[in-house]
């Protein structure tokens, strides 16, 4: 009664599968798929190379400072980083005066004490990141109705997202000529712009660098071109997203170097205890 | 329950004899995982996987309890307190990547045990006790999952909380009231965040409830081995301490590794970026997928593209939404059914040559649907997880009762030490260890 029952519902179900498959595929021959601008024309991230890539890599610190930098005079205007205290800068390299005035050169909300209305103070270490917009309604009404996402997570928010900020930042273009002619509707929108990494190839975001030197390095680093620019940045933006990476992959080494260590006593002893036992 | 020949507890200790008499706790633990457990002595490394699981399941309640020290369920800062156990509380990131992926690793070992049972027929008679209790375990399991998923707040979790809960509002008057009861609102909010929490944290001591259930069961008979010949006297035999507990540990040692090389080197690598943007009921994720675990099911339940109507009228019986929800919970549910569908006298695969090459298929097909369940519902995906589906129905189904049937088995070993010995004399004194490689081979039969 069982198997009866078993086979009339596999019956049933594989029946109904390949009505549906065959369904499918009269549908796929009579009505291809259509090609889309997103399909053909979006890439995948580039590859930077950066230090912190591998089981052994470490941030550069001289590369985070540089990106905080850009951060800082490029994408604070719109971006907030609220997940990261100002104390947490020191992973950065920063001495606590340093981060003292990171902290004070920006103004977080705080409480009157006198009269109990909001207000603002200077940031100090133990705070973080304030937000650039009170609430997305008025983040969207300053941005063309785009609101500009929090970059504390960013890089872990988007697969590859190192090498995806880092080649989204780079990778602004014209539009190809081809693009238009083949997909007429996917002109780029007023107000819009073109890049092949974003996922539906137009996004709200202006260009942020647009030329070298936009930023002035400190003496002995690298010149700012609008790539070391966009790699600084995105190494900044790993650290955000990861802060404890490097305490991560060092602790992994001991504890993987530990149980292998384990395993090989472990499979001795199996060895040694099962010797004169065939099985 | 168990044999004859099983060791006795006499305790040594004063203290252990003062306790044992008044409560016979260290007896129990002794004839459960110790040296009175008779165990049969030709267990392969697929064996290892039930206390594999156990381990998991140890390491995802330990972590756990301390996430949720530092977690708050309110869908206003669940978000935020994940962020701050990664950045602010002492080894947070190792709790958190070692809980998320420690998810992972249960399922990996619990569906490599699951494989084992049924290559094996660790279901037949008379283990269906075992089974069946392993199969509410899976069951148990699946739902801690999903719902610990939804806890971080993120855009999968939110989204995956609706559509999972969606898939109820499929069954047609009630679905949609039983949809809202089940997540509180019409969408997922706080009140949903809070239960899941609530019932995330309880299930796990359900499911160590029913693992105990599920030994007690194995005990009765004892375990399973790879001739699936049952054991016939004391030579069969060794007891479960040291000869497994040594065993066990070199696997947990494997074990141990391959976890911690996903937690400390790719601890996101299983896991979907969206969910590190923050749930927005407003902006839906391009592609709803659950975790990898969860794939062959998710692509079941999408390959039912296709309502069933009454041809030539337009009504429709079944829509197609009901249907792929039907299929999904009838391809776990079948699972119960398996001691009764596969006939066949003989346990173990190595003696079933026909059944093992449908097996390895089955093995193939899950791994195509698992990855049709990851890829976006388009084609080829779509049809390829049609056929891949509709196989799976059809090997539990009506391809198992038939090989039962037409199938001739090979000669079966006369004992376990009779196949231990011949394989013995193929592989010369010094033997390899026991392994697929060696056991699939039936020299024993020959």
């Amino acid at each position: 009664m069982v198997r009866v029952l078993a086979f009339l519902v596999g019956l049933f179900f594989s029946g109904m599968l390949l009505l549906s498959f065959i369904w499918g595929g009269v549908a796929f021959v009579s009505e291809p798929p259509v090609p889309t601008a997103e399909k053909e024309f979006h890439k995948h991230p580039e590859k930077a190379g950066f230090s912190f890539e591998g089981p052994f890599g470490k941030y550069d610190r001289a590369q985070l400072q540089r990106g905080f930098q850009v951060y800082s005079e490029v994408c604070a205007a719109c971006h907030s980083l609220h997940q990261v205290a100002f104390r947490s800068l020191a992973d950065l390299g920063y001495n606590e005066a340093e981060i003292k005035a990171i902290a004070a050169a920006r103004q977080v909300p705080a409480v009157d004490p006198n009269t109990g209305e909001a207000t603002t103070r200077e940031g100090a270490p133990a705070d973080k990141f304030p937000l650039v917009y009170p609430n997305n309604v008025a983040a969207a009404a300053a941005n063309n109705n785009a609101i500009p996402p929090d970059l504390s997570l960013i890089a872990k928010a988007r697969h590859d997202g190192a090498n995806y900020v880092y080649s989204l930042l780079s990778g602004y273009q014209d539009q190809p000529a081809e693009l238009v002619r083949k997909f007429p509707d996917a002109k780029t929108g007023e107000g819009l712009h073109y890049n092949p990494y974003f996922a539906n190839l137009n996004l709200a975001m202006a260009p942020p660098l647009v030329m070298d030197g936009q930023v002035t390095y400190g003496e002995g680093q690298p010149k700012p071109t609008i790539d070391q620019m966009a790699k600084d940045v995105s190494a900044f933006l790993m650290w955000t997203a990861e802060p404890k990476m490097e305490a991560r992959k060092s602790t992994g080494i001991a504890v993987v170097i530990f149980l292998l260590f384990a395993t090989v006593l472990a499979y001795m002893s199996y060895q040694n205890i099962w010797a004169n036992k065939k099985h | 329950m168990s044999f004859p020949w099983a060791e006795h507890y006499t305790p040594k200790n004063p203290v252990m004899k003062w306790v044992d008499e008044r409560l016979p706790l260290p007896r129990l633990v002794y004839n459960a995982v110790g040296a009175g457990y008779p165990v049969p002595r030709n267990l392969n490394y697929f064996w290892n996987f039930g206390v594999l699981a156990g381990v998991a399941l140890t390491i995802q309640l330990v972590t756990g309890i301390v996430l949720a020290m530092h977690y708050a369920a309110n869908a206003g800062v669940a978000f935020d307190s994940v962020e701050h156990i990664m950045r602010d509380v002492n080894s947070g990131w190792l709790m958190r990547y070692a809980h998320a992926n420690g998810a992972s690793f249960f399922f990996i070992v619990v569906y490599l045990h699951i494989f084992r049972g049924l290559y094996y027929g660790s279901y037949k008679a008379p283990r269906e006790m075992v089974w069946l209790l392993g199969v509410v375990i899976f069951l148990l399991m699946m739902a801690t999952a999903f719902m610990g998923y939804v806890l971080p707040w993120g855009q999968m979790s939110f989204w995956g909380a609706q559509v999972i809960t969606g898939l109820f509002a499929a069954i047609p008057v009630v679905g949609e009231p039983i949809q809202v009861w089940l997540l509180g609102g019409f969408a997922p909010g706080n009140a949903a965040l809070n239960r899941f929490f609530s019932l995330h944290y309880l299930l796990p001591f359900v499911i160590a409830g029913v693992i105990i259930l599920h030994i007690w069961a194995l005990h009765i008979p004892g375990s399973s081995n790879p001739t699936g010949v049952e054991v016939k006297g004391p030579q069969d035999t060794v007891p479960f301490h040291p000869y497994y507990t040594a065993k066990d540990g070199f696997g947990l040692g494997v074990f141990l590794i391959l976890l911690a090389l996903m937690v400390f080197f790719a601890p996101n690598a299983l896991g979907h970026p969206d969910n590190y943007i923050p749930a927005n009921p407003l902006s839906t994720p391009a592609h709803i997928v659950p975790e990898w675990y969860f794939w062959p099911f998710y692509a079941i339940l999408r390959a039912f593209t296709m309502d069933l109507v009454i041809p030539f009228t337009g009504i429709v019986l079944i829509p197609a939404k009901l249907l792929g929800v039907m299929a999904m919970f009838a391809s776990i549910l079948l699972l119960f059914f398996l001691p009764w569908i596969d006939t066949s006298p003989v346990r173990s695969g190595n003696y079933r040559p026909l059944f093992k090459k449908f097996w390895w298929l089955l093995i193939l097909d899950v791994l195509v649907l698992g990855y049709c369940g990851g890829a976006p519902a388009e084609e080829p995906w779509v049809m390829i997880s049609q056929i891949a589906s509709a196989y799976y129905f059809a090997h539990f189904l009506i391809i198992l009762p038939i090989i039962a049937s037409i199938e001739r088995p090979l000669p079966l070993p006369g004992s376990i030490t009779e196949a231990v010995l011949a394989k013995g004399k193929f592989e010369g004194e010094q033997s390899a260890p026991p392994g697929m490689g060696s056991d699939t081979q039936p020299t024993g039969a020959a």
